[in-house]
């Protein structure tokens, strides 16, 4: 025998998946969502976007290659979707400046100083987005009004979003049903016909993206429907309780980026449990959290905050939740 | 909704490139060399020695305890030496290397193709034939059969379920087993079931082997208590845990012998040599392999001698092909490389897969990123990444608690991982370690 041959153990093949696949997958799965964006926000949005992953993928090369003098991973495409999704969380009116102070902490503090990719305890681009939502709090919040496609940069309308109307205004003593007059419809709601960030805003493309990745299985349906799950009942509750004081779950679902949050932030691999009993307890945790923050809290919306205080229980979770052994005995 | 196991699982590309090629005899070579350990537990000892002539089927190496297995000669000539010569796990082990003369037989081993469908030894009887023919486990484990058939005191076998299942990718000598020898296969598990007391046998077989679940299904019209049993193609299907979940729905515990939920299994090539052995009086020297690979010439299905190299089967499959990276004993999935093609086929060789070069070099190792798929496709219920971060680490006490010990080394972690993380690799390590601890403790 005249070739070498390899001499390794057991399993021979692999299933040529990679984290190269997974990552773009992500990407490909938030298009219809950016899509979205620039032809809600035009211009703005574009700038947003292309600033926020110009500088994520700068920051982490600049980051590896100069300060932690290691290897330079920049195409595993984490850092783009860090730079899609900080964009996403983020007014298409938001200054250059502030964009690249809002990428350079989510990835040099939200990442690299965890030690990179896997390491990281919070999702690099919520870090990024609360960080900029409490030193900006003024340009975090004024939302642009969409004038589609034209929609210019800088200079444009701004509104409050739904959630900001109802919150305001019940803190005023409106009633609810008169507040609902002045909040689009579920169905504009749910198309992105409303003010917001420039990736909460439409839920149908969201949704789409979620599909997406459900079949090709980039991620199961555990943290997703147990976020949105927790969310329906909760407010359901409270809006059967008195209806005139809280909104109902349709209006929760589709406000505030919660389907952002539920499909693309809480749904991040590297911050969410590793079991499947552990992805449905951290997605409850996150569901009631928001509920908690958006009703009860100083905040009009939640899902932020309630994804980075359950990213920080994921360690615990890992450790404490068992997936199910085979042949366990009963208790 | 066909049956299933009830966790994890994986479904790789199944590649059965040589179900359609007929078992094939081949060719007797000039030499052989019969390794005295081809199962689990004690070797054999040789009762032959230089010089001596044998004859095929005449007993070389006898057990040597209750958990090891006779060994036969599968050819007739004499014994030129026996001599320590690499085997596939690619150890030096004794063997008896034999001369090739002819082809004699021991006259008492019925060479027939007649059907002998009447039962007629005691379950005494039978579990001795087993024994004296060196049956073991042909699945690949080699456990001995006569072992598995001696229920302890205290335990009851319930039904015996055989594992036709064949999940790993590219293998089919089972399938071409159960096309061609179909009513031997149902004799030899009605031998098996009367060996056990059972009146019900379960045979399992995954639904990309359509023909073969319904030709076993038209003749075993003809025998009492055979169940065909279709299940959904998925890999660790043939693990026994694995099958006797798919089949009957419980779940063997943590450490424990499928004997403890009533069930024993075999494998469906185990019970074509079980009638031979019992029928036919013919003893385990000969089995059916498969040698495969996506550039082999051509992919098929052989009858070989215990004993023949690696590489006779290898020529008559059409030669090595030029691209080949890695050859592995057995499945792709838990087969083992071999390091050379002058090792002799064994009891437990199912098969021989030639994997082309580029398919072979296994890619850069990357950091965990936490998905999690490694947890949800172990069949055990196990946390694969965190196995392999304590067998790194060494926190064996870790290891033990988060039921190492559980894992049946199927691979489907390893295949999985999107980082190419080594993870089997780490839980060997780890598992090798725990074990020698728990013993330790006794």
């Amino acid at each position: 025998m005249n070739t070498k041959v390899l001499v390794a153990p057991s399993p021979h093949v692999h299933s040529g998946d990679s984290i190269q696949k997974n990552m773009y997958g992500v990407v490909f799965a938030m298009l219809p969502a950016l899509l979205f964006s620039f032809f809600y926000f035009g211009l703005g949005a574009l700038v947003v976007t292309l600033t926020a992953v110009a500088s994520c993928y700068l920051f982490e090369f600049l980051i590896q290659k100069y300060i932690l003098k290691t290897e330079v991973t920049i195409n595993d495409g984490s850092a783009l979707i860090t730079g899609i999704l900080l964009a996403f969380n983020v007014p298409s009116n938001l200054p250059i400046w502030i964009i690249m102070i809002g990428a350079l902490v989510a990835i040099g503090i939200g990442k690299m100083t965890f030690g990179g990719l896997g390491n990281n305890v919070f999702n690099p681009a919520l870090v990024g987005r609360v960080f900029l939502l409490i030193s900006f709090p003024v340009q975090m919040t004024s939302w642009p009004v969409s004038k589609g496609l034209t929609s210019g940069y800088i200079d444009v309308e701004t509104g409050a979003t739904p959630l900001a109307i109802i919150k305001e205004g019940l803190k005023s003593g409106q009633s609810l049903s008169s507040l609902m007059d002045k909040i689009p419809s579920n169905m504009d709601m749910f198309l992105g016909n409303m003010g917001g960030s420039m990736g909460e805003i439409a839920g149908a493309a969201l949704v789409l993206g979620l599909i997406y990745m459900l079949i090709r299985k980039i991620i199961t349906w555990h943290i997703p429907v147990a976020v949105i799950g927790s969310v329906a009942i909760l407010t359901g509750i409270l809006h059967m309780a008195d209806p005139e004081a809280y909104a109902g779950p349709v209006f929760h679902i589709l406000t505030g980026g919660l389907l952002l949050g539920a499909i693309f932030m809480a749904t991040d691999y590297v911050t969410s449990p590793m079991s499947n009993k552990g992805m449905i307890i951290y997605g409850v945790g996150i569901g009631v959290l928001t509920v908690v923050i958006r009703v009860f809290g100083a905040y009009p919306e939640g899902v932020s905050f309630a994804i980075l205080i359950m990213n920080a229980f994921v360690p615990l979770i890992n450790v404490y939740v068992k997936p199910k052994r085979f042949g366990e005995k009963r208790k | 909704m066909l049956k299933t196991f009830s966790i994890g699982g994986i479904h790789p590309a199944e590649n059965k490139l040589s179900a359609e090629s007929a078992i094939q005899a081949l060719p007797i070579p000039q030499m052989v060399s019969i390794p005295i350990s081809q199962h689990i537990g004690a070797p054999a000892t040789a009762i032959v020695k230089k010089g001596d002539e044998v004859k095929v089927g005449q007993l070389i190496a006898k057990s040597s305890g209750f958990v090891s297995a006779n060994i036969h000669s599968s050819v007739s000539g004499a014994v030129f030496k026996l001599d320590d010569i690499m085997d596939a796990s690619g150890f030096r082990r004794t063997s008896i290397i034999i001369k090739v003369d002819g082809d004699e037989w021991l006259e008492h081993i019925d060479r027939s193709e007649e059907l002998v469908k009447d039962i007629k030894a005691s379950k005494e009887e039978i579990i001795k034939q087993v024994g004296d023919a060196g049956i073991v486990g042909l699945g690949g484990a080699t456990f001995p059969a006569h072992v598995k058939l001696s229920v302890p005191p205290g335990k009851t076998a319930e039904v015996l379920i055989i594992n036709a299942v064949e999940c790993e990718p590219y293998l089919t000598s089972d399938h071409r087993i159960m096309l061609e020898k179909g009513d031997e296969v149902l004799v030899g598990t009605q031998i098996l079931m009367k060996a056990l007391e059972v009146n019900k046998a379960i045979i399992g077989i995954e639904n990309n082997k359509p023909d073969a679940i319904a030709h076993l299904t038209k003749l075993a019209a003809n025998y009492n208590g055979i169940e065909i049993c279709p299940l959904k193609t998925q890999y660790p299907q043939g693990g026994e845990k694995q099958l006797i979940s798919a089949t009957i729905k419980r779940e063997v515990p943590s450490g424990a012998l499928p004997i403890e939920v009533g069930a024993v299994v075999q494998n469906v090539g185990t019970a074509y040599a079980v009638y031979e052995a019992v029928q036919k009086n013919k003893p385990l020297f000969e089995r059916v392999a498969t040698v495969t690979g996506k550039s082999l010439k051509n992919p098929s299905n052989w009858m070989f001698r215990i004993g023949t190299p690696v590489k006779d089967i290898i020529e008559a499959a059409g030669g090595m092909p030029e691209d080949t990276g890695k050859i592995v004993g057995g499945g792709p999935m838990m087969g083992k490389a071999l390091s050379s093609i002058d090792v002799p086929l064994t009891k437990g060789s199912s098969g021989l897969l030639l994997l082309p070069k580029e398919e072979t070099a296994r890619k850069a190792t990357k950091a965990c990123i936490r998905c999690g798929k490694c947890v949800s496709v172990c069949p055990m219920g196990l946390e694969p990444y965190l196995l392999m971060v304590c067998a790194d680490k060494k926190d064996y006490e870790r290891l033990e608690k988060d039921a190492v010990m559980d894992c049946i080394e199927c691979g489907s972690c390893s295949f999985t991982c999107p980082a190419h993380r080594p993870l089997l690799d780490y839980i060997r390590l780890g598992k090798g370690k725990v074990a020698q601890i728990m013993r330790a403790r006794k």
